[in-house]
């Protein structure tokens, strides 16, 4: 307790001085770089990574037509190996009719209505995990590609906005930690750079596996603020901004973290 | 974090921010723990009256665990593994964890070779024993100390 | 989740040792937890795990709440002939799951 005490001391007393500055490009590093040798070989292998057992049914979900419409994913997308390639790495995507970004998760539940005729998949059940982490691996090894452009660009700001927002009854901005306080321990973890990487991740706080969401809600309410509900614009946004800020990096879904 | 109560419980009946920054009023929980004393039991029961020889075995668990969810461990016994002399069992026993029993592996010849892994839950920074039971009788064992850190953020869920 | 992911090479040579591990889908809830309301989960925990080759039990492990969730076990066995190796986790509230592999021995 006494030392996280302290730790919250010192980052007050230093945020209130300059500004937050972005990690330089060629500094930036996974959340994999901060793990031990132990975790990072439990990540390593698939025969030995429980977020695997996600990822096997996805697959089985991926084949199983449901709803009115009677279709699997599959009955349109074909193999995913092949199809699904690079796909998680673009999101959250500019949906034209939703006339924003959506994040993976909306995009499977988008097609569950529009084109399986099925009810949406609820937010970190166990069916959606397994499809978004089934997804998610066949972007293993892609760099984050995430489009900015003229029509994703407001969205980008405002997540980038939320990121340097004080926000919570602790009046701590995400860059507080993540971009001043990287690689120093709080309460016995080191900060990562928070790239999204890795989801959804199989946390061993969770002994789960758990989408970017849950742990961005989590992060706010460990700074004591209201968590934005999940698909809530505020998060999207936010998720938007992280992936722009880690663009380049290369995925390793699903991840191993701590 | 299954086996912490008292870290759990601060958060959850105290509403949060004091407890969870040790600030105002504390709400004591006492946790459950085994003790030193109840492992001695456990291996007892386990050994009888035999006596346990530090040596043969190797327990290999990470120093420091990101997260006592989910540690390491593996453990290997130097043996032939020949129908003459091989190992019979290796048992894993945690200081102060709510119960000291963690697991059992029965080997025998067919094994090839005396060397099983698994994950367990450390509830704090204890001294985690593994004793393995070979076919002639005798018991041996080995002892790591490891050091538990908890998860920065907990959640609500 | 997928039940189970087990891990066996699917060819050996006679007399080689060879690795199996094993992962299965199980929460191993301790029955130390405390709900919302104050009030205790109950246990709900994989007891038992048995791996037979060719019908002849050639491992157990006997597991305690102390076991992580999605409990991972790594054993070896020597193979000996060409067959299936069957693995079945039991424990609380009639879990029961049973799985095999072939293995083919040169």
């Amino acid at each position: 307790m006494t030392p996280l005490r302290g730790l919250w001391a010192v980052i007050l007393l230093t945020a209130t001085a300059a500004f937050a500055a972005e990690i330089p490009r060629a500094e930036r590093r996974s959340g994999y770089d901060f793990m031990s040798r132990e975790t990072r070989a439990m990540q390593d292998d698939d025969t030995a990574n429980p977020a695997m057992l996600w990822v096997l049914e996805g697959e089985a979900l991926w084949r199983r037509q449901v709803g009115a419409a009677g279709r699997a994913c599959a009955d349109c997308h074909g193999d995913a190996r092949t199809t699904m390639k690079g796909v998680a790495a673009r999101h959250p995507a500019f949906d034209a009719a939703r006339g924003r970004p959506v994040t993976l998760e909306q995009r499977i539940n988008g097609c569950r209505a529009e084109r399986q005729q099925a009810p949406p998949l609820a937010y970190e059940s166990r069916e959606l995990l397994a499809l978004t982490a089934y997804v998610a691996r066949q972007s293993r090894g892609l760099p984050i590609d995430v489009t900015i452009d003229a029509r994703t660009q407001p969205f980008v700001d405002a997540g980038r906005a939320t990121f340097y927002r004080r926000q919570g009854q602790l009046n701590l901005a995400c860059s507080q930690c993540h971009d001043d306080n990287w690689g120093r321990q709080l309460a016995g973890n080191a900060i990562p750079q928070a790239h999204p990487t890795g989801y959804p991740i199989y946390r061993l706080e969770w002994q789960g596996v758990g989408s970017l969401e849950r742990r961005l809600r989590g992060c706010l309410v460990g700074i004591r603020a209201e968590p934005y509900e999940f698909g809530a614009a505020d998060l999207v946004d936010l998720e938007l901004y992280l992936m722009s800020r880690a663009a380049g990096m290369k995925m390793d879904a699903p991840a191993i973290r701590p | 974090m299954a086996e912490h109560p008292s870290r759990r419980e601060f958060l959850r009946v105290a509403g949060g921010v004091a407890a969870g920054l040790g600030l105002g009023a504390v709400i004591t929980v006492t946790p459950a723990r085994a003790t030193p004393a109840a492992m001695q039991e456990a291996i007892r029961k386990v050994v009888g009256a035999s006596k346990v020889s530090p040596g043969r075995v190797k327990l290999e668990m990470p120093p420091l665990s990101e997260n006592g969810n989910t540690v390491p461990l593996t453990v290997s016994v130097e043996s032939p593994m020949t129908a003459a002399d091989y190992v019979k069992a290796i048992h894993v026993f945690t200081e102060l964890n709510p119960q000291p029993d963690v697991v059992s592996f029965r080997l025998g010849p067919r094994a090839g070779r005396a060397r099983v892994a698994t994950r367990i839950r450390l509830a704090t920074t204890q001294t985690v024993v593994a004793v393995s039971e070979l076919s002639d009788g005798s018991f041996w064992s080995d002892t790591v100390a490891v050091v538990v850190t908890l998860a920065a953020c907990l959640e609500d869920a | 989740m997928a039940g189970a992911l087990i891990n066996v090479p699917e060819r050996a040579k006679r007399g080689e040792i060879v690795e199996i591990k094993t992962l299965i889908s199980h929460p191993m809830e301790t029955g130390y937890r405390r709900n919302q309301s104050g009030a205790r989960v109950e246990r709900d925990i994989i007891r038992l795990f048995v791996a037979t080759y060719n019908g002849t039990e050639i491992f157990r492990a006997e597991l305690h709440p102390a076991i992580t969730a999605n409990p991972f076990i790594v054993f070896s066995t020597v193979a000996t002939e060409s067959g299936t190796l069957t693995f079945k986790w039991t424990g609380d509230n009639a879990f029961s799951v049973t799985e095999s592999a072939s293995i083919t021995v040169d």
